[in-house]
């Protein structure tokens, strides 16, 4: 489904500055994989996001979608092969616009835009059921603001419309860390449903090596701009803490007093 | 102090108000919808009534000199876009650099600095001359005409999936990008769309004065967005829907041409104008940021404990 082949990524390249984000980076999701990205602060988690969706560009190397080349198709055009909840709820939604207008911009993802109507009545009917698995009352304010809401009421509606047109691969930036621990479950819970309902390919980051443990079918670890770590099926399974922790150790060799507090 | 000279003043005040109400909704669509601050205005301003001017004088139609006027506008709505997606320059900039090279182009398209046209020669659709007549020739009959047709027709296109997309480009880039909208494209287009009215504005304005001037449009982007925030600072807790939004703006315009009226008829030179109208704007933008800033959240209790 994705396929990220010896992509390297430099910022500010020439300059004291310069930071190698991206150093070969190399990972190949198969269809319906759920994976969970952990790993240090510039570790490179969100940069391979940021690439696999466009947001910024590889200095080399390829991004595969679907048997599809992306690597030259700018953002809005990769965005019909993706769904993407950010960090920061601000991001996903437009505050100043109706929920139901989100929606309607949302479902219309990978579509030509033309002088049809932005939204029709039998979508706000949908919208309506839809939210209602959100299970936050928001069924009942289709015409509110989304400026209105809290942050986990908005990450919540974000994954709704990242997956209301059904993506090739939905891309998870740590998307629960900005939420309070009981938002950020229900969230969280609210992900694993739609995942598994839509059988979606997903990449979630996250800073929570439970989480990581506990949702998805495999995990990785990125270190140095690379994938140092690859559990997937029986093995993950048992995964736990400690072993992740010593894993950690192991490739990171001196960093790991740091890291290890990063992490857990 | 004469007042029947004041009342005097205001149909002019009003169909004044109504052009440039034309002109501020195009600010507004920039400014408010897209966040962008366009200074090509100042240029357009003056484009539309020069293009529509030449064109009336080489025979044409006066809905075919104004269909140009406001094709004119669109091309250096282009220009400005271009600059700023393609050329990545600012947009505040990109708008100053079309402005300035406006300067010339509407030299060019004038052949002298300033061009006038008579309703004596030509069948022009507003004029100021007739803004005391009861007759549907009058100035203020057409201008309101013409805001009902432009707020309607933005009302549906901003309800399309394009127009969505611009309001989307505007309010959250990231998002909009996200959800596959091409927000260079968004804001290429909110610009011509902009531009367009603007020149359209022009072309009224200068069939209404009876000349366009290579001048007209200085300070234009100020006045519009004199228009913009009045009509909102009074109105906007009243008025949510959208067409209504459109409306405060025409309001907001024919309200500063009201206060300009009111401060000629005071006597104050209207030199000065310039000078008033961008401390009135500054003052308006000023309000609503001290009042996040020192007076948020005051809460009744609050108040009423420190009175």
């Amino acid at each position: 489904m994705l396929e990220i082949k010896e992509v390297y990524k430099t910022f500010n390249a020439g300059t004291v500055n310069e930071k190698r984000a991206l150093n070969g980076l190399n990972l190949t999701l198969d269809d319906g994989d759920f994976v969970t990205v952990i790993g240090g602060n510039g570790a490179g988690k969100s940069t391979m996001l940021n690439i696999v969706s466009g947001a910024y560009t590889v200095d080399s190397g390829s991004i595969t979608i679907d048997g599809q080349d992306v690597t030259g198709l700018p953002e809005h055009k990769r965005a019909r092969f993706i769904g993407r909840v950010f960090q920061d709820p601000m991001m996903g939604t437009a505050a100043t616009m109706q929920i139901e207008e989100n929606l309607a911009l949302a479902a219309r993802r990978g579509q030509k835009r033309t002088l049809r109507p932005g939204i029709t009545k039998a979508e706000r009917e949908e919208y309506r059921e839809m939210l209602k698995i959100l299970d936050l009352g928001l069924e009942d304010r289709l015409t509110s603001k989304v400026g209105l809401l809290s942050g986990g009421q908005r990450q919540a509606l974000t994954l709704l419309m990242a997956t209301l047109k059904k993506p090739k691969l939905l891309l998870l930036d740590e998307h629960t860390a900005a939420l309070d621990p009981k938002t950020a479950a229900k969230v969280l819970e609210t992900t694993e449903k739609i995942v598994k309902r839509d059988k979606l390919t997903t990449l979630m980051i996250t800073h929570n090596m439970r989480d990581a443990i506990a949702h998805g079918n495999r995990l990785i670890m990125l270190y140095d701009g690379r994938v140092v770590l690859d559990i997937a099926g029986e093995d993950k399974k048992h995964l736990t803490v400690e072993d992740l922790l010593e894993q950690f150790t192991k490739v990171s060799g001196s960093d790991e007093a740091d890291d290890k507090l990063l992490l857990s | 102090m004469d007042l029947t000279a004041l009342f005097s003043m205001m149909p002019g005040a009003a169909a004044q108000g109504l052009i440039w109400g034309v002109m501020a909704i195009g600010v507004y669509i920039t400014y408010k919808i897209l966040d962008v601050a366009d200074l090509t205005v100042d240029g357009t301003m003056c484009t539309g009534g020069a293009v529509f001017i030449m064109l009336t004088m080489a025979g044409a139609p006066i809905p075919l000199a104004l269909l140009g006027a406001f094709l004119a506008g669109m091309l250096a709505g282009l220009a400005t876009g271009l600059f700023h997606t393609v050329c990545g320059i600012p947009a505040i900039l990109a708008g100053i650099l079309t402005q300035l090279a406006l300067y010339s182009v509407n030299l060019r398209i004038m052949g002298q600095a300033n061009q006038p046209i008579s309703f004596r020669n030509y069948d022009l659709l507003i004029s100021s001359r007739n803004v005391k007549s009861l007759s549907l020739e009058n100035p203020i009959f057409i201008g309101v005409l013409f805001t009902i047709v432009i707020i309607a027709l933005l009302y549906w296109f901003f309800g399309t999936e394009l127009g969505s997309s611009l309001r989307a480009t505007g309010a959250n880039a990231s998002m909009a990008r996200a959800q596959g909208i091409n927000t260079n494209f968004a804001k290429v287009l909110g610009l011509m769309l902009s531009n367009g009215l603007v020149a359209l504005s022009s072309a009224l304005l200068a069939q209404y004065q009876g000349f366009a001037d290579v001048n007209m449009g200085r300070g234009a982007i100020v006045i519009g967005l004199a228009a913009v925030i009045i009509g909102e600072v009074l109105l906007s807790k009243v008025f949510r829907n959208f067409a209504l939004l459109l409306l405060s703006v025409v309001i907001g315009s024919i309200l500063y041409y009201v206060v300009y009226n009111v401060v000629i008829w005071l006597g104050l030179n209207t030199d000065d104008m310039k000078l008033i109208t961008a401390l009135i704007v500054a003052v308006f933008l000023t309000i609503p940021y001290w009042k996040g800033k020192y007076f948020s959240k005051p809460g009744r209790k609050g108040a009423s404990s420190h009175a």
